[in-house]
């Protein structure tokens, strides 16, 4: 059903570079982890996809990178405010997995906290996670997730991968999907791709997947790679002398071509 | 009659958003099937957004096959919006929807990029669709043009039965880096600054041809609608705003009912003309305080 809802905002704290976005809930469904919602960002035309983070029973939270005005806009909400949100959206996670391993990359840490929770209910207790950040500064994110192993750049997060067999759940910058794919076949990754409508009205979100184009919002943003898919490449990478997320070196943060903080 | 524009939304992904329209139109059909542009496809601008979509769709047999079955299970008028690259690619694909069940109208995408605009162009499309079926034909302009007025007349005179006003208008959005955001480099711009173009156009149109007219381009109110309708059009059909607002259609149809009763209209379509001025049945229907 794509209706909106409209939330108030309860809070809005900084996070090493990011806010966490907390909008007291309503009766808005949380859904599964890994699907989203399209906010509206005060003062744009067009909303924003965002992960869900955290949900409580009274609040849904976001965390969000203020990359551009978008997410600046709504880094910018303060507690009272009102906003809508339509969702949840896409295909999330499969939480089906014998030895969960989550795997996140700068703002990618997003929709693990809510992840790992889920997984936790489902009884096998808080699932092991490794993240990757490109500053300490970045790294204050890793509180969200509790006892998870960090790594700051010129590390990869690839470089914390155990040797034992593990269902890596993920999400981050396309590079570290790209190495994640290579490394761990049948993983689960969340891919990012620009969005207009977030429920498959404007074909604007197509990646290649299987050699055809797909919207990702209605088939991802979670693929799986196992077996039949293809890649998904999103045309952000492509763009040539587009710095990468994770390649720009660490304590340069802000000279990162993704990176339009002001 | 609220439609939603053609390209803005996928009746199939989104039945309750179709339903709350009054009708239902396809994205552009092509004859054969096309992936679209290569990404990025999609930039928002200050007032409005920049898409390349390209045209992305199954192609003929495959929306005929596929498609067209379960649009007609949502047993809501259907528009397909048909698209070319040459006259007789207009021709096949109206010859083949001419005998299908659940169509309403077509609707001629004048407006592809790679098709000829001149106004002779579009007098030998609408005239060759003209001769392949009896649906109603709605011929769909681009506002880019400074005679719309003529644009109009000829497709009239060519044997269209309606216009659909307005398509997107070319535009550029440059990143960080100042390289074009899209993908192909430009792309259409929509969205609330088309606004004041749909409706001059609609107004010319409507001066030169007595067509019904399906306004569209940068409708985000009640209010924008009944602009349109006073400006000319007889329907009105929302397009960027579906992208943002999905249940925007029944907000419009409340905004519209209220926004004709503040002006003492029986009904929202009792603006019809009104901005014209001249059209006899707007004066009879205008309510005292508009009638000096
Ligand atoms: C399913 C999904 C979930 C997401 N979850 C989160 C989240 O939890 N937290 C968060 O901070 N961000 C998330 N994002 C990314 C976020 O939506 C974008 O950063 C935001 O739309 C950018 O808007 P803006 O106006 O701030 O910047 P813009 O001016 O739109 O973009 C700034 C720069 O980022 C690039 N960009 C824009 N949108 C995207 C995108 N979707 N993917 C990759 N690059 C993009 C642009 O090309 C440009 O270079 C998610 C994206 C998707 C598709
Ligand atoms: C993403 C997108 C895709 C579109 N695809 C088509 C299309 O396939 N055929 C067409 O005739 N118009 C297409 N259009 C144009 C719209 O139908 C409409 O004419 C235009 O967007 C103006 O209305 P709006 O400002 O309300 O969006 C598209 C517009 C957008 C934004
Ligand atoms: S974001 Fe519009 S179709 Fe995916």
């Amino acid at each position: 059903m794509v209706r909106r809802r409209l939330h108030r905002v309860a809070g809005a704290e900084p996070i090493g570079p990011y806010t966490l976005l907390r909008l007291e809930r309503g009766d808005s469904e949380p859904g599964e982890p890994g699907q989203f919602f399209m906010l509206e960002a005060p003062g744009r035309v067009l909303p924003r996809p965002m992960s869900l983070c955290l949900a409580t029973r009274a609040e849904l939270a976001f965390l969000i990178d203020p990359i551009g005005p978008g997410t600046s806009a709504l880094c910018e909400l303060e507690q009272g405010e009102e906003l809508h949100l339509l969702g949840p959206l896409g295909h999330g996670f499969d939480l089906a997995v014998e030895r969960p391993l989550l795997v996140g990359g700068g703002i990618g840490l997003a929709p693990l906290p809510f992840l790992s929770k889920r997984l936790a209910r489902a009884g096998k207790g808080r699932p092991p996670a490794i993240l990757g950040f490109r500053s300490e500064w970045h790294a204050e994110a890793a509180a969200l997730l509790p006892d998870a192993e960090v790594c700051i750049e010129p590390t990869f997060v690839t470089a914390l991968l155990p040797d034992e067999r593990h269902d890596v759940l993920a999400c981050g910058p396309e590079p570290m999907l790209v190495a994640l794919r290579v490394l761990v076949p049948t993983a689960q990754l969340a891919w990012e791709s620009p969005m207009a409508c977030g429920y498959g009205a404007c074909h604007g979100c197509v990646v290649e997947l299987d050699g055809e184009l797909r919207r990702l919002c209605v088939d991802g943003p979670v693929l799986r790679h196992g077996g039949t898919h293809g890649s998904p490449t999103s045309p952000l990478l492509r763009r040539a002398g587009t710095a990468s997320r994770t390649r720009a070196p660490a304590g340069r943060a802000g000279d990162s071509a993704w990176s339009v903080r002001p | 009659m609220l439609l939603n524009a053609s390209g803005c939304l996928d009746a199939l992904s989104a039945p309750e958003v179709a339903r709350s329209l009054d009708g239902y139109v396809t994205k552009t059909i092509t004859p054969e099937p096309r992936e679209g542009n290569p990404p990025v496809r999609i930039a928002e601008t200050r007032a409005g957004m920049l898409n390349s979509i390209g045209l992305a769709n199954p192609g003929r047999e495959r929306f005929l096959a596929q498609t067209l079955p379960r649009l007609r299970d949502l047993e809501l008028p259907i528009w397909v919006s048909v698209g070319g690259f040459s006259v007789g690619e207009y021709a096949e694909t109206c010859a083949a929807l001419d005998g299908e069940d659940g169509i309403a109208a077509i609707e001629l995408n004048l407006s592809c990029p790679n098709v000829d605009e001149a106004p002779e162009g579009a007098i030998e499309i609408v005239a060759a669709c003209r001769e392949a079926t009896d649906l109603p034909l709605y011929a769909k302009l681009s506002p880019a043009t400074w005679n719309m007025a003529e644009h109009a007349r000829a497709v009239e005179f060519a044997g269209a039965d309606g216009l659909s006003l307005v398509n997107t208008l070319r535009g550029l959005a440059l990143d960080r880096n100042l390289r074009p955001t899209l993908g192909t480099g430009g792309g259409g711009y929509s969205g609330p600054a088309l606004k004041p173009v749909a409706l001059a156009a609609v107004y010319a149109c409507a001066n030169a041809v007595e067509l019904p007219i399906v306004g569209m381009g940068g409708v985000r109110t009640g209010l924008d609608a009944l602009e349109l309708i006073a400006a000319g059009a007889s329907s009105v059909a929302l397009g960027t705003l579906l992208f943002t607002e999905p249940e925007a259609p029944a907000r419009i149809r409340v905004e519209l009912a209220a926004e004709a009763a503040a002006r003492n209209l029986a009904h929202p379509l009792a603006a019809r003309r009104m901005a014209l001025g001249s059209s006899p049945e707007s004066v009879v229907r205008i309510g005292n305080e508009f009638r000096k």
